[in-house]
């Protein structure tokens, strides 16, 4: 090597030791954000016009909107990145001073069965009697919306949040459950071989989605998480083109009709109508078996082994854990959850057509888990609730072609701020904890190879 | 410092514990063992040695489940296990530490070793206690994330977690790889001490110094065949051995 190229290595190692401020993680957000404002004004802002091709340009980011995103996402910016020390110091001493009184409740609610007890249930009577205290729009939200997400992605939670398995065709077992229960109500254009009652279909519908899981998931859950998520894409595009197309079956996008839920027990007979608050509470029935049901299957040998899964396939299997047949087990529980969330949703609307089971339901349903916090059911409950209601509460105060901009913003100003979500589980906080120390890979979804070479 | 001086004879351990006949494992159309006999009798610690590539962990993969041989025999107790899938394999006694230690890096020290008694409906106090006992280092780290534990300290939690699920027979992949001296010499110590208290051991080792003061009796890969195998001490005089694995310079005749 000659002295000049010496040299010139030198100098290169220099402008590589040198980062540009540009490079720094705290302008880089806030490049990211100023992308939000921007975004944001163009979209929720006035429309083009097609005599002055850059009128909407000129006007959105001369409005008042404009200024106000800008305000808003920088504002969000300059207290996140200098108010830091200030307000995570004050959020510190609250958390110091809360810490001993804290200590205390958590001592009595774990030692106070009754009270605990007393706690839970008076949250379960605000839940029942909720739908009485809201109008009939905010009913309807409740149950065609908030109760049916909270439904699916709690299931959804099992697949990702627990087993650590991405799967971005979830809404094709709520579309299985859902024209189940119009097939097995004889409300499709084929006959089914007897006509059954809407509950009686659950079980069908469970099985129906369990078999299509296990005949779905038993070739593709050796794949790693990526190839997996595009299986599942490609699955989901099968059962919706299949929807679609298949008119003479399914009725295709003009739809079908479907009988409603109904009860008779010759001395007592129900059926529900058009009332939403009876489908409320069957759903919240539904939501409170099942999440019992998966809180203990969570703390059982079973939680256990999808976390060993989700963290090192080979060595959870050298460890004694059936790793084929526990991934098989969380897709199977999230497929028939959904197909439970189907028969609910298509006998509460007592109609169905092929463009309810789009692929973006199955994203929207996968970005409420991660806002809630993946694997961790309380955040699960609470973010879904949070951001089907969101677009909910917009409705009479922005255009309704603008309500899923602020829903977008909001995730990806959650994703640069609070990536765990917002009530992570215990584990995922560790997996954050540790990708900024840098010890390990924050590619949750990433599992390694599984199965056997030969 | 010698090794233990146990029965060096596998003669005389009756049948033996682990037996490996005429196995050949292919991955695709490339054949990565081409014919291995190998025993290992109960109680015994076995080495396994070769170069980079020899094919030795691969024969771990093999035992343990992890791969299928396309020919040979792979048997456990004289049942024949080939073909019985890894997680099958903790019930009959095997625990392997596989290369690369796969700690579960976001689970605590503690739960990490729960998981390992995972074949058990709960991990046994005893055998908590005993890894505790082996691994004073564990105890003080219990809490903390395995992530973040120093590749010793992780080496120590493979074999410990592997030990919750009371193996009869610890297959170990390199357990010496990237450690400093003084901890290489610690970990095998704490082998010694497992081999003594009934664990039989086959372990895949680059450090054949180590490894063979260890181990009863020690075979030698190349290519995916053995090429020598003999009692430990015959094969640690053996100046082919000392050319090729303790970088001596001896000339071979
Ligand atoms: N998954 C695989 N696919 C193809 N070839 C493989 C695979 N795994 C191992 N091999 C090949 O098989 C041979 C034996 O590999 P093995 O891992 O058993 O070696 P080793 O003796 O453990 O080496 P080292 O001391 O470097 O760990 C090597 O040539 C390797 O390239
Ligand atoms: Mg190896």
């Amino acid at each position: 090597m000659t002295t000049t190229e010496t040299a010139r290595d030198v100098s290169a190692a220099a402008r590589l030791r040198k980062t540009s401020w540009y490079q720094e993680p705290r302008w880089q957000r806030l490049a990211a954000l100023i992308g939000v404002a921007v975004v944001g004004a163009q979209v929720t802002g006035v429309e083009g016009n097609n005599r002055d091709i850059f009128y909407a340009l000129k006007e959105n980011f001369t409005s008042t909107g404009f200024a106000v995103w800008l305000a808003v996402c920088v504002g969000i910016w300059v207290v996140r990145e200098f108010a830091q020390a200030p307000v995570g110091s004050a959020w510190q001493s609250v958390k110091e001073s809360v810490k001993a009184p804290a200590g205390e409740v958590q001592a009595v609610w774990r030692k106070q069965f009754w009270l605990r007890v007393g706690i839970l249930s008076g949250v379960l009577v605000f839940l029942i009697v909720l739908p009485l205290l809201v109008s009939r729009h905010w009913q309807q939200v409740l149950v065609d919306q908030i109760a049916i997400y909270v439904l699916l992605a709690i299931g959804l939670n099992v697949v990702v949040g627990w087993a650590g398995m991405l799967d971005l065709g979830f809404i094709a077992f709520f579309a299985i459950g859902a024209y189940s229960a119009a097939f097995w109500t004889g409300s499709l254009p084929v006959d089914p071989p007897m006509v059954l009652n809407n509950f009686a279909v659950i079980p069908i519908a469970v099985i129906t989605c369990l078999v299509a899981g296990v005949l779905l998931g038993a070739p593709t859950l050796r794949l790693r998480g990526d190839y997996l998520a595009i299986v599942t894409l490609g699955f989901h595009e099968i059962v919706y083109l299949g929807a679609k197309n298949w008119q003479s079956f399914t009725g295709g996008t003009s739809g079908a009709r479907v009988e409603r839920f109904s009860i008779d027990l010759g001395f007592w007979s129900y059926s529900w109508g058009l009332d939403p608050r009876p489908y409320y509470w069957l759903l919240l029935g539904f939501i409170i078996v099942l999440l019992v049901l998966f809180i203990r299957l969570e703390h059982s040998r079973v939680g256990r082994a999808w976390t060993a899964i989700r963290e090192d396939e080979v060595a959870a299997a050298s460890n004694g854990v059936d790793t084929v047949r526990f991934k098989l087990l969380a897709f199977a529980i999230g497929a028939s959850t959904s197909g439970i969330a189907g028969v609910i949703y298509a006998s509460k609307l007592a109609y169905i057509n092929s463009e309810a089971f789009i692929v973006l339901f199955s994203i929207l349903v996968l970005s409420y888990v991660i806002f809630g916090g993946m694997g961790s059911l309380p955040g699960v409950l609470i973010g879904t609730a949070v951001l089907v209601w969101l677009p909910e509460a917009l409705r009479d105060s922005v255009p309704a072609q603008d309500r899923y901009m602020y829903l977008g913003a909001l995730l990806v100003i959650m994703m640069i701020y609070r990536p765990q979500g917002l009530w992570p589980s215990r584990r995922r906080q560790r997996e954050l904890h540790m990708a900024e120390e840098g010890t390990a890979g924050a590619d949750a979804l990433g599992g390694t190879a599984g199965g056997k070479q030969v | 410092m010698s090794g233990p001086e146990l029965d060096k004879n596998p003669g005389e351990h009756g049948t033996p514990l682990l037996e490996l006949s005429g196995l050949r494992v292919f991955y695709g159309a490339i054949e990565a063992l081409k014919g291995i006999d190998l025993t290992v009798g109960r109680g015994e610690a076995v080495a396994l040695l070769g170069a980079n590539g020899a094919g030795k962990s691969t024969t771990l993969k093999t035992v343990s489940g992890m791969l299928a041989p396309r020919h040979g025999e792979v048997r456990l107790h004289g049942e024949r296990i080939d073909g019985i899938a890894s997680h099958e394999l903790v019930r009959f006694g095997l625990g392997h530490v596989p290369e690369g230690r796969r700690v579960f890096a976001r689970m605590t020290v503690l739960e990490n070793l729960t998981m390992g008694a995972y074949r058990f409906r709960r991990p046994d106090p005893d055998d908590l206690d005993r890894v505790f006992g082996l691994f004073p280092r564990l105890h003080e780290r219990r809490k903390q994330i395995a992530g973040t534990l120093s590749g010793g300290e992780q080496q120590m939690l493979a074999i410990g977690r592997a030990l919750m699920g009371k193996p009869e027979l610890l297959l170990l992949d390199e357990p010496s790889m990237g450690l400093a001296p003084l901890i290489v010499e610690q970990i095998f110590d704490i082998l010694r001490e497992v081999n003594e208290q009934g664990t039989t051991l086959l372990l895949v080792e680059q450090n054949a110094s180590e490894a063979l003061q260890l181990a009863n009796r020690g075979y030698v890969l190349e290519t995916g065949e053995v090429v020598m195998s003999g009692p430990a001490d015959t094969l640690l005089a053996d100046p082919r051995i000392r050319a090729a694995y303790l970088g001596e310079h001896v000339e071979v005749d």
